[in-house]
C-alpha cells in the first residue's frame, strides 16, 4: 500500500521546507562572512554584523514562539521574559569575569598581594556600586563559573516555565486568561528587576557584555563574526529541533491541542503534560537565544523584559505567518530589521508641509497598521505566500456539509 | 457476560436543576445498548459523568473487574483506562490528514516523551490500513479530514474510537445528519464493534435504535424510566406518556 511507505522516507524529503531553510541560512551566513570586516572584504560594518547576529537570535525566539502559539495554541506573552533571563544568566558571568580582571590589574601594583576576600569585595564594589551596594547577592553564587552560568541559561528559564506552566495548565487556565497570566508574570519579573535591590543592578542592568573576558586583544570585528556564527548555528539547530518535534506524532498531538483540546483529552492524551512540555522546551530555546543576543547588544536592562517585548514577539510571528516555522523567521527578521532602520534614523523623514512624519515616532503606528492589515487580510501572514508557489491552495470545506446539508444531498460522498 | 461499568445512585445538579437524579445503570462486556430519551433527559450528562467531564454530586461509577472508581480519574486517564467517546458533532482534527487522525488515536503509550520518540512500525501502519478499510476511507488517507463529507467525518471519528481499542464505546447520536445508506453502514459498524466490547449508543431517533436491535434504556428527567427490548419499552405506559405526551 502506498501510504504505508510514507513514514520511512527521509525527514528532509518529507519536509522540503527544512532543507530550503537550512540552505538559505547557510548561504546568508556565508555571505555575511565574506562581506564582514574580520573575515572578508569589509563591506559590512561590525555594528551591522552585530545587528544581523541579533536578528538571528530574534528569529530563534520567534520560532520558539511559533511552536508555542502557532502550533500549540498557547498565546504566551512571556517568552521574551525567558529570552531576557537567558541574557541575564550569561551577562552575570561576563560581568563578573571582566570586572575580576580589571580588579586584579589594579591590585597588581599594591605592596601586599590581595587576599581572596579583598578581591571579591573589590569586584562586588565595582559591580554593585552603581546601586549603592557592595555585597554579592545570593543569585550571583555561580557567577564566577562560565559552565555553571551556561547551565543557568537553560535552567532558569526552563524551571520558571515549568513551575509557572504547571500551576497554570493544571488549573486549566487557557485562552486569553492564560495570555494575561503570562503577561502578568512578565510584568512582575520586569518590575522586580527594576528594583535596585533585585541583585541585578536595577534599571542599570548589566553592561559591557560585548567584552569577552580574556579576549580583550581580539578586535570586536572578530568577536562579532564569532557571535554571528554562533547565532546562525543556534538558529539552524533550533529550527531542526522544532521541525522534528512538530512534524512527528507529537506534532500531530500538539496541533490537535490547538484545534480541539477536549478531543485530544478524550483520546487519552494528558493535555496538561503536553502543554507543559512545549511551554518549557520553547522557554529553554528562548533562553539560549537571549544568551547569544545580549553579548552582541552589549547591555541588558529590565526594559528588555517588559511585556511590550513579548507582544512584539507575537506580532512578528503573526506577520510572518504562524503555524509554519519559516514564517516566524521571516516575520522576526523583516520586522526587526525594518524596526532598526526606521527607529535608527535610516528612513528619511516625510515632509508634508504642515507636518513632518518622523519615522522614529511613527514607526510604531506603521507597525500597528501593518499588524491589523495582516490579521484582517492575510491571516496566513507573509509565509502564506509560499503556499501559492509550493502547492495549490486546498479547498476549505470546514463547516460545510453540516448535518442538515449533508442529509439533503442526493448522493453519497465521493465514490469509494 | 460480566459487568464492565456500574453506575449507581448518581445525582448531579446544575444551579439547582437536577440533570441526573439517582441514576443506576449496568453495562456488560460485550454488549450493545441504546440509551434513548427526550431532550433534557440527561443523556449527554450521563456520558459526561462516565468520561470524567462532569463530577456527580453523589453516587458511584465503578469500572472493570477490579471495580475501580472513575470519579477520581482525569478525563485522559479514563480514556486510557479504555473508555472512548464519540461526540454528537463529528469532531475530527480537520487540519490534519485522515491518516494523522487515525495514527493519533491508535492505542499506544500516551506520555509526551514516549510520543516524542515514537516511530511508527509496520504493525501500526497495518492497523491504520485495516481501520481505514473498515470505515471506507482507504482512498482518503492522505486527505485533510476537513475535506471529508459529514458522514465520512462521522466514520473517521468512529474509526478513531476503534483505533483506541476501548473496552467501552460511548457514541452520541451517530446517525445525525446521515443519509439512509450511511446510516445502514453505521449500524453495521456499531454492531460489529459490539461483538467484542461494550457499546452505548445515545440516540433519539427511534428508527435507528430499532435497526440496532439491542437492549434499550429509556432516560427521563435524569433517571431510568424503563429498560428492555425496544418493543417492550415502547409498550410501557410511562414511556408512551413521556414520548407521546398524555
Amino acid at each position: 500500500m502506498p501510504d504505508q511507505a510514507t513514514p520511512t522516507r527521509p525527514f528532509a524529503a518529507r519536509h522540503p521546507s527544512v532543507l530550503w531553510f537550512i540552505a538559505a541560512l547557510a548561504l546568508f551566513t556565508l555571505g555575511v562572512t565574506v562581506l564582514s570586516e574580520a573575515t572578508g572584504v569589509g563591506l559590512i560594518s561590525t555594528s551591522f554584523v552585530k545587528t544581523l547576529g541579533k536578528m538571528l537570535c530574534l528569529c530563534l525566539v520567534a520560532i520558539a514562539m511559533d511552536v508555542v502559539w502557532g502550533y500549540c495554541g498557547i498565546l504566551s506573552l512571556g517568552h521574551f521574559a525567558f529570552f531576557g533571563l537567558g541574557g541575564y544568566a550569561i551577562g552575570m558571568w561576563l560581568m563578573y569575569a571582566r570586572t575580576e580582571q580589571i580588579v586584579l590589574d589594579q591590585m597588581t601594583n599594591e605592596v601586599l598581594p590581595p587576599t581572596g576576600t579583598e578581591i571579591k569585595d573589590a569586584i562586588g564594589a565595582q559591580i554593585f556600586g552603581v546601586v549603592g551596594a557592595t555585597d554579592f547577592p545570593v543569585i550571583w553564587a555561580f557567577s564566577h563559573s562560565l559552565t555553571l552560568q551556561l547551565l543557568m541559561v537553560v535552567l532558569v528559564p526552563g524551571l520558571l516555565a515549568l513551575v509557572f506552566g504547571w500551576l497554570a495548565f493544571r488549573a486549566r487556565v487557557a485562552g486569553v486568561y492564560l495570555s494575561i497570566l503570562t503577561q502578568a508574570m512578565t510584568l512582575a519579573l520586569a518590575l522586580y528587576l527594576f528594583q535596585n535591590d533585585s541583585g541585578l543592578r536595577g534599571n542599570n542592568g548589566l553592561s559591557g557584555l560585548q567584552n569577552l573576558p580574556g579576549l580583550e586583544s581580539v578586535p570586536q570585528a572578530q568577536v562579532s563574526i564569532w557571535f554571528f556564527w554562533g547565532s546562525a548555528l543556534a538558529l539552524g539547530l533550533g529550527y531542526l529541533l522544532f521541525a522534528w518535534v512538530v512534524s512527528g506524532k507529537i506534532g500531530s498531538v500538539i496541533r490537535g491541542i490547538r484545534d480541539d483540546e477536549a478531543r485530544v483529552c478524550f483520546l487519552g492524551y494528558n493535555v496538561e503534560g503536553y502543554k507543559l512540555f512545549v511551554f518549557t522546551l520553547t522557554a529553554v530555546v528562548a533562553g539560549v537565544g537571549g544568551a547569544l543576543y545580549y553579548p552582541q547588544a552589549g547591555i541588558i536592562n529590565p526594559a528588555e523584559v517588559a511585556p511590550i517585548a513579548s507582544i512584539y514577539l507575537a506580532v512578528w510571528v503573526a506577520i510572518g505567518g504562524r503555524g509554519r516555522l519559516y514564517g516566524a523567521v521571516i516575520g522576526a527578521a523583516l520586522v526587526s530589521v525594518l524596526s532598526s532602520w526606521f527607529t535608527g534614523g535610516g528612513a528619511p523623514d516625510v515632509d508634508l508641509g504642515v507636518y513632518t512624519i518622523r519615522w522614529t515616532d511613527w514607526w510604531l503606528v506603521l507597525l500597528g497598521v501593518g499588524f491589523v492589515a495582516v490579521t484582517l487580510f492575510f491571516p496566513k501572514g507573509i509565509g502564506g505566500l509560499f503556499d501559492l508557489v509550493a502547492h495549490r491552495v486546498a479547498p476549505v470545506r470546514v463547516g460545510d456539509y453540516g448535518p442538515d446539508d449533508g442529509a439533503k444531498r442526493k448522493e453519497e460522498g465521493p465514490a469509494e | 457476560m460480566n459487568t464492565l461499568l456500574e453506575v449507581s445512585g448518581v445525582s448531579v445538579s446544575f444551579d439547582g436543576f437536577r440533570a441526573i437524579n439517582n441514576l443506576s445503570l449496568q453495562i456488560a462486556e460485550p454488549e450493545l445498548r441504546a440509551v434513548i430519551g427526550p431532550n433534557g433527559a440527561g443523556k449527554t450528562t450521563f456520558m459526561d459523568i462516565v468520561t470524567g467531564k462532569t463530577r456527580p454530586d453523589t453516587g458511584r461509577v465503578l469500572w472493570g473487574e477490579k471495580s475501580v472508581s472513575l470519579l477520581s480519574m482525569s478525563e485522559s486517564r479514563i480514556a486510557r483506562a479504555g473508555i472512548g467517546r464519540k461526540f454528537q458533532k463529528p469532531t475530527v482534527f480537520e487540519a490534519q490528514t485522515v491518516r494523522e487522525n487515525l495514527a493519533m488515536a491508535l492505542r499506544n503509550p500516551r506520555g509526551p516523551f514516549k510520543v516524542l520518540f515514537y516511530r511508527e512500525g509496520s504493525a501500526a501502519a497495518g492497523r491504520i490500513a485495516a481501520l481505514a478499510d473498515e470505515i471506507g476511507l482507504s482512498d482518503a488517507l492522505q486527505r485533510p479530514a476537513g475535506e471529508l463529507s459529514h458522514g465520512q467525518k462521522q466514520w473517521l471519528e468512529i474509526g478513531m474510537l476503534l483505533a483506541q481499542e476501548p473496552r467501552l464505546l460511548l457514541v452520541d447520536e451517530p446517525a445525525a445528519g446521515m443519509t439512509l445508506i450511511e446510516r445502514e453502514r453505521t449500524t453495521e459498524l456499531l454492531q460489529r464493534a459490539a461483538r467484542t466490547r461494550a457499546v452505548i449508543v445515545v440516540e433519539h431517533d427511534m428508527d435507528f435504535v430499532r435497526r440496532l436491535g439491542c437492549k434499550v434504556t429509556v432516560l427521563h428527567e435524569g433517571a431510568v424510566l424503563a429498560e428492555g427490548s425496544l418493543d417492550h419499552v415502547t409498550q410501557n405506559r410511562d414511556v408512551i406518556d413521556v414520548y407521546l405526551g398524555r
